[in-house]
């Protein structure tokens, strides 16, 4: 058994108050573990995002303990916190979130920015996880002039920058075709498995969870079903 | 934190649409502003052109003389007094007023004239042609060349005109610090003869102008001018005198504050809301930053720097086009008032950091309350 990147004990979590109550997360607990590509699977409204960001340290829980190699994080300051996601976690957001007033080399510097390097050697580092993720001569233009799998895998070249521990990725596959989704998947497994980081993966694209090393199913803000193997 | 800032600075100036209107918006309040501001400012200067100069650091008047422009006679023992005062180097009289001159064509043109101190001629311009003891000469007067000199038809050395059916002759034309602020040409001549050509009441001494020995001597002058029933001034004084009669008296100044501050709050309504609007349409990139570690700090200062930038630049621009503007204007209107100077500048400036300062704030709220969490929800 590798070493654990992510342990969520008993999380609860619910949105609105009264008769609005919408409880979004029931007693949830999982372990994600350092070499392996974890899933969170269901379907929408389930809970899933809503897992992805508390145990990532950005959805403050209502119930319940995370720790993020050893850390109690939400025990921390706001700023201790980012100081966290900065150093821990990559993100890869379903809508991407580049910037469309920056070039595409400047939206992957934004991790390396965020850590103080200064900018010119940020950009420069940039190009070089542009080409890890094959977009050679595209670092000059803005995010708009690239296609959907093109900023998908911008958006990955921007996490990876951030020389994460752990990386959580948002529906990677939503707005791709599926033989680009597949792709950019396996990519970020070869990546980031060699290295043997974690990643998050929460998706309802049965066409990647063959990349999977385990599938946890999400149903009604339960962790429903195991439906792939324990860690090798 | 170097490197934050050239971000907000990229996210900023790469939004070229939003930029320049926020530009717009801020230059624009700067230009409304800089424009009434200095136009009061000129005009107060030109309200006080006679006391600038003729240059007097001390001014002995009628306590019920409120402005520049509205001397009241005074007995001639007022001077001799003056001269009597322990600590006063020495005073003479001066005359001012206004009469029609009556031009080579037979028009009429309203003239002020100064009489100057017979003996000493204090207070005398300076001279682009002719000679100042020529005016001692029959019927002679130096006429100044500002912007109303045009209305006497450009005259020259040797030009005659009539007052009040004497006859007048220039003998000098000279230069002074600032034109008049009715629109009437300034004729300067001595005191004795500006009494000849004028019709008097029965004080003919518009203001006894005092040179004291030593600045510790002007308390002591004024107290013992004020025993007397008169007042005495010193240069500035008479100036914040005479500014503060057309500031609060005339409503010219409330008029132009109204203006100054109707400009601020269309500027900071133009900024304010650009501004609000930018940080909106960007709240899920701001979201994005945090979520992925940007701190608080990190956030707030981005934002301020955004917006001092943008009011920074919009500021030059204003200065630079409402410069402009004057300069064109006074190059076509040679008594065009306006005049910018180190206040209305600063007050521009203040004017345009509390813009920047508003329009940040409710911009820092925002994002500070903006949860990182809002970028997962897509």
């Amino acid at each position: 058994m590798s070493s654990v990147a992510i342990q969520a004990t008993g999380i609860e979590k619910w949105f609105g108050e009264g008769d609005a109550r919408t409880v979004a997360l029931r007693s949830v607990s999982l372990e994600a573990y350092f070499g392996e590509m974890l899933y969170i699977v269901g379907p929408s409204g389930s809970g899933k995002t809503t897992l992805l960001s508390v145990v990532s340290g950005v959805l403050r829980p209502d119930a319940g303990t995370v720790s993020v190699e050893g850390t109690q994080i939400w025990s921390l300051s706001p700023n201790q916190l980012a100081e966290l996601r900065l150093h821990k976690v990559g993100f890869v957001f379903q809508d991407y979130h580049l910037f469309p007033r920056l070039t595409t080399a400047e939206n992957v510097a934004i991790p390396m920015i965020l850590k103080k390097q200064p900018w010119d050697e940020a950009v420069s580092k940039a190009h070089e996880y542009l080409q890890i993720v094959g977009l050679t001569k595209r670092e000059d233009l803005p995010p708009v002039k690239l296609s959907g799998g093109e900023q998908q895998r911008v958006a990955i070249a921007r996490a990876m920058a951030a020389q994460p521990d752990i990386l959580v990725m948002d529906e990677p596959t939503a707005s791709l075709d599926g033989d680009t989704g597949h792709g950019i998947v396996t990519f970020v497994k070869n990546q980031i498995l060699n290295d043997k980081r974690c990643v998050i993966v929460v998706t309802h694209d049965s066409r990647i969870y063959d990349l999977a090393t385990r599938i946890l199913k999400m149903e009604d803000g339960h962790l429903a079903t195991v439906t792939k193997g324990e860690v090798s | 934190m170097k490197g934050i800032l050239k971000l907000a600075y990229k996210l900023l100036v790469n939004d070229k649409a939003k930029f320049t209107a926020l530009l717009v918006g801020i230059t624009f309040a700067v230009v409304l502003m800089l424009q009434v501001t200095s136009t009061f400012i000129g005009m107060m200067k030109r309200a006080s052109a006679t006391v600038y100069n003729i240059g007097a650091p001390m001014w002995i008047m009628d306590p019920a003389v409120q402005s520049a422009a509205s001397a009241i006679g005074m007995p001639d023992y007022v001077l001799d007094a003056a001269r009597s005062i322990p600590g006063v180097s020495y005073a003479v009289p001066v005359y001012t007023g206004n009469t029609l001159a009556k031009l080579h064509d037979g028009t009429y043109q309203p003239v002020t004239i100064v009489g100057l101190d017979d003996t000493s001629l204090y207070g005398r311009p300076k001279l682009l042609e002719g000679k100042i003891e020529d005016l001692y000469g029959e019927n002679s007067f130096v006429v100044v060349k500002d912007g109303d000199y045009p209305k006497l038809e450009n005259p020259s050395v040797g030009t005659e005109f009539e007052v009040n059916d004497h006859r007048g002759v220039i003998v000098g034309i000279a230069d002074v610090a600032s034109g008049g602020l009715f629109g009437t040409p300034t004729l300067y001549t001595t005191y004795n003869r500006a009494l000849q050509y004028l019709p008097n009441p029965r004080f003919t001494i518009s203001y006894v102008l005092v040179q004291p020995k030593s600045a510790n001597d002007i308390p002591k002058i004024k107290e013992q001018v004020k025993a007397m029933g008169y007042v005495a001034l010193t240069r500035d004084e008479f100036v914040d005198r005479t500014s503060s009669f057309y500031m609060w008296q005339t409503g010219l100044g409330i008029n132009i504050m109204i203006m100054a501050v109707m400009a601020f709050i269309v500027g900071l309504s133009i900024s304010g809301q650009t501004f609000y609007t930018f940080v909106l349409e960007n709240i899920d990139k701001f979201a994005a930053l945090k979520a992925m570690g940007a701190n608080s700090r990190e956030l707030v200062m981005m934002i301020l720097y955004q917006a001092g930038f943008t009011a920074l630049v919009g500021y030059g621009l204003g200065v630079g086009l409402c410069s402009f503007m004057i300069t064109m204007a006074k190059m076509r209107l040679p008594s065009f008032a306006s005049q910018l100077s180190f206040v209305n500048l600063g007050l521009g400036l203040f004017m345009v950091v509390v813009i920047a300062a508003v329009s940040s704030y409710f911009g820092v709220r925002r994002v500070l309350k903006v949860e990182p969490f809002q970028v997962f929800r897509g």
